[in-house]
């Protein structure tokens, strides 16, 4: 459940929502993983897709345009992609850094990882910078307790994680430019 | 050494892909399945190995899958679990990560015996790249003839697909698993009837957690009998647990049950003892659901018995003095660990992860929460203490799903065993300023 509330975003960039020829076949790919009649199954993984490629959010018209694709009432997508922590309602930064703050994590220092970010983007969790470059984002176990701490960007991992790595993540991240999605893996190494 | 049946080669380079593990043994459970048994003598291979389900409520699997209906011309699901959520808990991703093939061998292996033409793994969304590891592997498989039609020329055919959630905790459990799968919100249904009898799109469907599928390759290599013969009574064979915390060798240990808690916590063949010298104050020996339990009761049990890690002995004592296996997810605590700011960590977590279909825990998860927020900030009372004692007895066992209880043991386990804590810092609100790593508790809360 996401932990802002779910409102209509009042700013949106976009007028049109159409994939890519290559995701509209990774698209069709996918629906054709469940059985006739049940394609409402494809919905998460294609919300994922339209994240992706529509700026890292999903706005009423992403979602409007996910529900066209398989044929399903715009509410549908709206009330499953509320439910999940993963899909974001408001647009966010090119980067969006999720730091896992429970247990583990917790115990071996998540919050200074948390502090030191705020300060050195000059934000606080949830907020995102503004030069639009980063999110910051604080999330439940991501399953690296062995590993702690860490954070997600993108697809990847940041384990083991001190102070110095965080710097030097987010300058290479920086310097890098790149949105970081989930549906893609382009490791920026530390 | 312990006896390895998962993670024999999990140090192999290349072991991920087809080929490495095909030379180290790779399908030949499947070949031989498929070859010389039936359906029917798998599934009674699965029954005598005692294997139970490794996703944290320990349910015998072979008896799981004798629930399964089997009405003629309804097509019949396997789900693999690989939601991999509670905290504490990582062996089901590395697995994934490692050796892809063993997952995938035991999803067709554990079909054939289920008749199940189709199967789906459900991960979950955080692990994108975890998926794509697994398709590629899949990729590999139908290439080589392992999935798709006719496999090994047995007329079995099989298809299996990864599918991503998006986040949400609530999604392990099976039911709120499979209403995601149908591209739904996560909300756990009411049983009956049970996902055996009615489960994706209401046909029969088994869900089982991903080292339980695992577990079914090597039950078949060298028969059930063998893999009962590891471990201590009901408790048998090898499990992984995830040891994270203030630990010297923090990672997924594969332990063949029985392995006394002791040993498991100081030797180097595991965790390696404390880190920087501390002491143990306390573990929560099963993911962050189970009652954490001190120092001397995870060590012995209360009658002075040493504690194994099996399913039996960390129970022993029942709550008053016991807590559970879980999923493995083994949290060690060291001495400058504050307790209840621990478990306002965890019940945070529970308040943010309720689906908020049952009122008990949807607002009690909240109440618990605020209180521990309230004791933190130094504001408490002794009564707070007792209403969140209070608060927990009437979730657990008053909610469609385990969340509630889930929510309701940490809380009651804390106060049971470290009500001193509470007082301390409800009655001299600056000792909790001596506790490390307190900080601005409200912007974690907030974000």
């Amino acid at each position: 459940m996401p932990d802002y509330p779910v409102t209509v975003p009042h700013m949106s960039e976009r007028t049109e929502y159409q994939f890519s020829p290559e995701t509209l076949e990774t698209a069709r790919r996918i629906i054709q993983r469940y059985p006739e009649g049940k394609q409402k199954s494809a919905l998460i993984p294609l919300l994922h897709l339209a994240q992706a490629e529509f700026d890292g959010w999903l706005s009423p018209g992403a979602m409007d345009y996910v529900a066209s694709l398989l044929g399903l009432q715009p509410i549908e997508a709206y009330e499953v992609a509320s439910f999940y922590s993963m899909f974001n309602l408001k647009p966010v930064g090119t980067c969006v850094l999720e730091v896992c703050r429970t247990s583990s994590c917790w115990l071996m220092g998540a919050e200074d990882v948390v502090r030191h970010i705020e300060k050195k983007l000059g934000i606080t969790a949830g907020q995102t910078t503004s030069d639009g470059m980063f999110t910051l984002k604080t999330v439940e176990c991501l399953g690296s307790c062995g590993t702690a701490p860490m954070l997600q960007c993108g697809a990847d991992f940041y384990e083991n994680l001190t102070l110095e790595k965080v710097d030097s993540l987010i300058d290479k991240l920086k310097s890098d430019g790149r949105r970081k999605v989930y549906t893609r893996d382009e490791p920026i190494t530390i | 050494m312990a006896k390895k049946l998962l993670l024999e080669y999990d140090h192999v380079p290349g072991i991920s892909t087809l080929d490495v593990y095909r030379r180290h043994g790779g399908y030949a459970s499947l070949n031989k399945a498929l070859k010389d048994l039936t359906p029917a003598q798998v599934l009674e291979e699965v029954k005598t190995s005692g294997l139970r389900g490794r996703g944290g409520a320990g349910f015998p699997t072979g008896m799981k899958w004798g629930f399964l209906a089997r009405p003629e011309g309804v097509p019949r699901y396997l789900v693999c679990n690989a939601d991999e959520s509670e905290p504490g808990t990582f062996k089901d991703r590395y697995l994934m990560e490692r050796i892809p093939h063993l997952l995938i061998e035991g999803m067709v292996l554990s079909s054939y015996a289920l008749g199940a033409n189709t199967s789906y793994i459900y991960i979950r969304g955080e692990y994108y790249y975890v998926a794509r590891i697994l398709e590629r592997a899949i990729a590999e498989a139908y290439e080589a003839g392992l999935l798709g039609k006719n496999i090994f020329n047995s007329g079995f055919d099989h298809d299996c697909y990864v599918h991503v959630g998006a986040g949400a905790y609530i999604c392990g459990e099976e039911t709120a698993l499979l209403e995601s799968l149908e591209g739904k919100r996560g909300n756990p249904r009411i049983k009956p009837p049970f996902p055996a009898v009615a489960g994706l799109y209401g046909c029969p469907t088994v869900v089982n957690n991903v080292e339980t599928i695992a577990a079914v390759v090597p039950i078949v290599r060298d028969g059930g009998a063998a893999y009962a013969g590891i471990g201590v009574g009901k408790s048998t064979g090898t499990k992984l647990i995830s040891a994270s915390g203030h630990i010297n060798r923090p990672g997924v240990y594969e332990i063949e049950l029985g392995v006394p808690v002791e040993e498991f916590i100081f030797s180097d063949l595991y965790c390696g003892g404390m880190r920087n010298g501390k002491k143990l104050k306390a573990v929560v020996a099963g993911g962050s659901s189970v009652p954490v339990l001190p120092a001397d009761l995870i060590l012995k049990t209360a009658a002075g018995e040493p504690r194994l890690m099996t399913y039996e002995s960390l129970a022993d004592g029942g709550f008053a003095s016991g807590t559970m296996l879980g999923s493995g997810g083994f949290i060690v605590m060291d001495e400058d660990t504050s307790i209840v700011k621990n478990l306002w960590n965890f019940t945070r977590f529970y308040h943010h992860e309720s689906c908020g279909q049952c009122s008990p825990c949807r607002e009690g998860t909240g109440w618990m929460e605020k209180i521990l927020h309230k004791i933190l900030d130094g504001h408490g009372t002794l009564a707070d203490v007792d209403l969140l004692w209070d608060i927990q007895s009437k979730i657990e066992g008053k909610t469609i799903c385990p969340l509630g209880d889930a929510a309701a043991w940490p809380v009651a386990s804390a106060i049971r065993h470290f009500r001193k804590e509470f007082e301390e810092y409800v009655t001299r609100p600056a000792s909790i300023r001596d506790v490390k790593h307190y900080y601005r508790l409200h912007s974690m809360a907030e974000a």
